[in-house]
């Protein structure tokens, strides 16, 4: 009986249990001794309950006690409490954001049912590795396969929406009617689409997206059956998709049945289809590989001339990503994790310094009778709150970045921009910083106690031993060398985000506003429907005061990469070295001089230049040096997109791909030599209008300009050069801010652990410098043997630090756009400021060190 | 060092037990809690836990000290621990009777309690 009752008593802290068991336990012996047998299962329940209550009661008694005494402690050094709370709110901040981040873009599955089985099917060819499919070899694959439950095809397109409040563009996804029984997706409301409505001849049918329906219709469930104008063709609206869909990716907003052709199927280089895979239970990605490559070999016999080289590529739906994403995502996270460890350590040590201080007070309190149980419990509520504190700091920061982090999501896979917060990278590193915490806080509270001999009391006991020093300088050492790996790395990328954006592309983006005008099919079918309508916006715009040049491009570069067509040129059909390929686009006249692309040679396209006469090309600089080097090149003639064109001039090339890609040759067509109805994705629709002074002032009289020409065209995408320009590195450039920010960090708090423990060194040495004064040291001397410790520490810190930082270089290389991991002038830059810093960090204790007075130091003690 | 007693007022019902308990002599656990009861006529009987978790607050709170002082040895049981009222604890004991008194006065005047107003 006795033996359970003291059972129950471990329910209470060890403490009390200590002090009162052997108490308790007489009272309840006298207790049994005056109850009378009958009376006893009563009083047993009763006991177990108030032991229970009790207990808990207890409990929370020492919580609020030592909440109490912690609140007393951390006040009274406010210094060390907000720097621990700061450590902390860091090192779980960026942590918390770097990984959810991480976790969206590469690791969470999308949200469709067995999202594990979805796959991305591509063409490539030699030089290409994402190529779009074609409608026949699309129909073949889908055929021949066995790899596959399910494959869809679609395309994504932008179209004019009318019909309902202001016309405006919205993009759209062409969907076959496999791709939503693929993905395994139900609409919020109605219904997919039916094969007849992807059947040749259907009339229109659309899915709305979540978004669209909302903004525009109001969230009306009367929707179902609504008729709608996309390019002047009717639609019928049969089904809303869900909030949460997303595909391909999160700009479309609609969704239309894409309705083949028969002589859709007749081209088999016209590569204009995505398609999406759902692979048969069991089947595994490589499987699927090798099967699609048996099955691309087999058409490439039957099909030697038009699928040479053509071969398949298979991935998960959830590596859409590209290679330079994946990167910089990498990159965050393990700058991330640097922090954390940075943080952590900082804290063991800020821990370390504090345990040794309070050395004294904690054996003065054992000495006084606290139990070794109640101080290490009262240490570790100590350490949860700096963890907790922190914690809160660390959510509030990590909401700060999340945001601003978004735009580092790639637009190629279906999730949405908006980072949810990740609770569980939260709760993991809260949890490593209050096991950090109590491990670096609890511990020498742990050995004081257990000494128990009190030489701690003693008077003139030096705080510290040299075991600890040791640790202390190792911890040091870390961070200084955490800190280095972040700041070259850093480092690194600003040079090539800086080479980057001092590449010149091409073009002067000065001035220059940009905007779209997309004219919808069949009312703008005919290029000579079209031409009035350029020749009439641009002839008003032209007028304008103040505009220099304006111009229609089929696409502006940097907005879209594509639009790649394999070229021809007599004397080099048997060259195999290279992909002959170049990107095409149809311009109005002025267009070069618009964005101040430099003419060569030759001259610009003409209104005159139409199908009555040969068909006219404009080639850029590369194209020549690729066909014809040194000659000539005008008046050669070469064959791209099925017709054969005369050069008649030549321009300077621009980066079409953005600031950091390879880019084909760039061939330019003039708009009017264009058969009705051909090309019609081609179609310039991109407006530039280069003005002096502020051109954005201009945008209320373009859109009356536009307005006046077709009052139902919408105008969208409205930008300026400039702007693009820089998008096209904006994801490098968050990167690098973030990155700088945690490096910033990092480097920071590896200064304050140097100079926390030089501080301590010099304050427990006081007496160590006062005797070497009164033996006749000079001050000098005294400065410079602290400054040598730093400098020694600093150093042992940075040395592995290159290492390190050399083979992060090496891993980001790929990011680096031609900097060389090694680049001298980062490292030196980069060691140079931490050892400065480091040396700073020094300075305040070295000219404490200086201060000590002999005589007191002495008597101190 | 000693809090001014008004600012551990009201006291938690056993404390003032307790202390009314130890008014008279010091006392190990058990007898404070036979004595709670007998003052109580059986209507309050602290267990045990309540006892000890109430002791150890009032030691902290400097209200009891534990004592070496011993009764005769014949009444005496070497294991028990034994608890004296601190001067401290004597005011905190009155300051708490002032205040219930106080308060049975105002209820008088409000005709919730028996006697003279």
């Amino acid at each position: 009986m006795m033996r359970l009752y003291r059972l129950l008593l471990h329910l209470y802290p060890a403490s009390f249990r200590n002090e009162y068991a052997g108490e308790m336990c007489a009272v309840l012996a006298r207790r049994l001794r005056d109850t009378s047998a009958t009376g006893f299962p009563a009083l047993w329940i009763g006991v177990f309950f108030e032991v229970v209550f009790n207990a808990l009661a207890v409990h929370a008694d020492v919580l609020r006690q030592d909440l109490r005494y912690t609140a007393r402690a951390l006040r009274r050094t406010p210094g060390f409490a907000a720097t621990a709370v700061l450590v902390v709110a860091l090192g779980i901040g960026a942590n918390t954001a770097a990984f959810s981040l991480a976790d969206q873009v590469l690791l969470r599955p999308l949200s469709f049912p067995h999202p594990e089985q979805l796959v991305k099917l591509w063409q490539t060819e030699p030089g290409y590795t994402r190529l779009e499919l074609s409608p026949a070899n699309y129909a073949d694959w889908k055929k021949m396969s066995h790899s596959f439950a399910a494959m869809g095809a679609y395309n994504r397109n932008a179209v004019n929406l009318v019909g309902q409040g202001e016309p405006v563009r919205v993009d759209i996804a062409m969907v076959d009617r496999d791709v939503l029984p693929t993905l395994e997706v139900q609409p919020l409301l109605g219904r997919v689409f039916s094969p007849a409505e992807d059947g040749e001849g259907a009339s229109g049918t659309l899915l709305l997206s979540y978004g669209l329906w909302q903004r525009r219709f109001g969230g009306d469930p009367q929707v179902l059956g609504r008729q709608l104008l996309l390019n002047d063709e009717r639609y019928t609206v049969i089904g809303v998709m869900p909030r949460t869909f997303y595909f391909p990716n999160r700009d479309i907003e609609l969704w239309t049945a894409i309705r083949l052709k028969a002589e859709n199927y007749g081209d088999r280089n016209d590569n204009w289809l995505e398609a999406v895979g759902r692979l048969r239970g069991g089947v595994t990605v490589a499987q699927a590989l090798s099967e699609m490559a048996v099955i691309t070999a087999q058409l490439e016999r039957q099909y030697p001339k038009e699928n040479e080289g053509t071969r398949a590529n298979v991935y998960p739906l959830r590596d859409d990503v590209s290679k330079q994403s994946r990167l910089l995502l990498y990159a965050l996270v393990g700058a991330a994790i640097c922090v954390l460890l940075i943080a952590c350590t900082n804290l063991a040590n800020l821990l370390l310094v504090r345990a040794l201080m309070r050395e004294k007070e904690l054996a003065v309190r054992t000495a006084i009778g606290a139990g070794r149980e109640r101080l290490v419990r009262q240490l570790t509520t100590e350490s949860l709150v700096l963890a907790l504190l922190g914690g809160a700091f660390g959510v509030v920061a990590a909401g700060l970045t999340v945001p601003l982090l978004a735009r580092l999501v790639p637009n190629t896979l279906p999730v949405e921009q908006a980072t949810a917060f990740d609770w569980r990278v939260l709760l993991f590193a809260g949890l490593l910083t209050a096991l950090t915490g109590v491990v670096f806080g609890v511990a020498p509270a742990w050995r004081v106690c257990r000494k128990a001999d009190l030489t701690a009391l003693r008077e003139g006991a030096r705080a510290g031993s040299g075991k600890k020093e040791r640790l202390r300088s190792a911890l040091v050492i870390a961070e200084v060398t955490a800190s280095v790996v972040l700041l070259v790395s850093t480092g690194l990328l600003l040079r090539a985000l800086w080479k980057l954006q001092g590449n010149d592309p091409g073009f002067r983006t000065e001035g220059v506003l940009t905007l779209r005008t997309a004219l919808p099919d069949p009312k703008y079918n005919a290029t000579a429907t079209r031409a009035n309508f350029y020749n009439r916006v641009l002839g008003d715009i032209r007028q304008l005061p103040g505009v220099t040049g304006a111009a229609y491009i089929s696409f502006l570069p940097m907005v879209m990469g594509g639009g790649i067509w394999p070229v021809e040129v007599a004397e080099h059909l048997t060259d195999r070295s290279a992909p002959h390929t170049a990107s095409m686009r149809f311009v109005t006249p002025g267009f070069f001089s618009a964005m101040r692309i430099p003419l060569r040679g030759g001259r610009d396209v003409e209104d005159g230049d139409t199908l009555d006469r040969p068909l006219a090309a404009v080639v850029s600089q590369s194209f020549v040096e690729r066909y014809w080097p040194h000659q000539n090149p005008l008046g050669r003639h070469f064959k791209m997109a099925f017709q054969e064109h005369t050069i008649v001039g030549v321009v300077g090339d621009i980066r079409v791909r953005g600031m950091e890609s390879n880019c084909e040759p760039q061939v330019y067509f003039p708009y009017r030599q264009v058969q009705d109805g051909w090309f019609q994705f081609y179609e310039p629709k991109d407006l530039v209008v280069r003005a002096e002074g502020n051109s954005g002032a201009l945008l209320p009289q373009i859109f009356r300009i536009v307005h006046a020409a077709d009052a139902e065209q919408p105008v969208s995408n409205v930008r300026t050069l400039a702007d693009i320009v820089e998008s096209s590195t904006a994801s490098r450039a968050i990167e690098v801010r973030v990155l700088g920010a945690f490096a910033a960090i990092a480097f920071l708090l590896a200064a304050v652990g140097i100079h926390g423990v030089l501080a301590f060194a010099v304050s427990s040495r006081a007496r160590e410098i006062g005797v070497r004064m009164a033996l006749g040291a000079r001050r000098g001397d005294i400065v410079g043997m602290v400054l040598f410790r730093g400098a020694l520490l600093a150093m042992a810190g940075v040395i592995p630090g290159i290492a390190l930082a050399w083979y992060a270089g090496k891993t980001l290389e790929a990011l680096l756009a031609g900097v060389k991991p090694y680049d001298a002038a980062t490292f030196l830059a980069a060691t140079g400021l931490c050892l400065t810093m480091t040396m700073l960090g020094c300075l305040l204790p070295a000219w404490r060190a200086s201060r000590v007075d002999p005589m007191t130091a002495m008597r101190l003690e | 060092m000693h809090e001014d007693p008004a600012s551990l007022l009201p006291l938690p019902s056993a404390t003032f037990h307790i202390l009314m308990a130890l008014a008279s002599e010091d006392r190990h656990g058990y007898a404070i809690i036979q004595d709670i009861e007998q003052r109580t006529d059986g209507a309050l009987r602290l267990s045990a836990g309540t006892l000890y978790r109430s002791i150890q607050r009032m030691l902290e709170q400097g209200l009891l000290v534990e004592t070496n002082h011993r009764p005769a040895p014949e009444l005496d049981d070497e294991r028990r621990r034994y608890y004296r009222i601190t001067p401290f604890g004597t005011k905190v004991a009155r300051a708490e009777a002032n205040r219930l008194h106080e308060l049975v006065r105002m209820a008088r005047a409000s005709g919730f309690a028996p006697g003279r107003a």
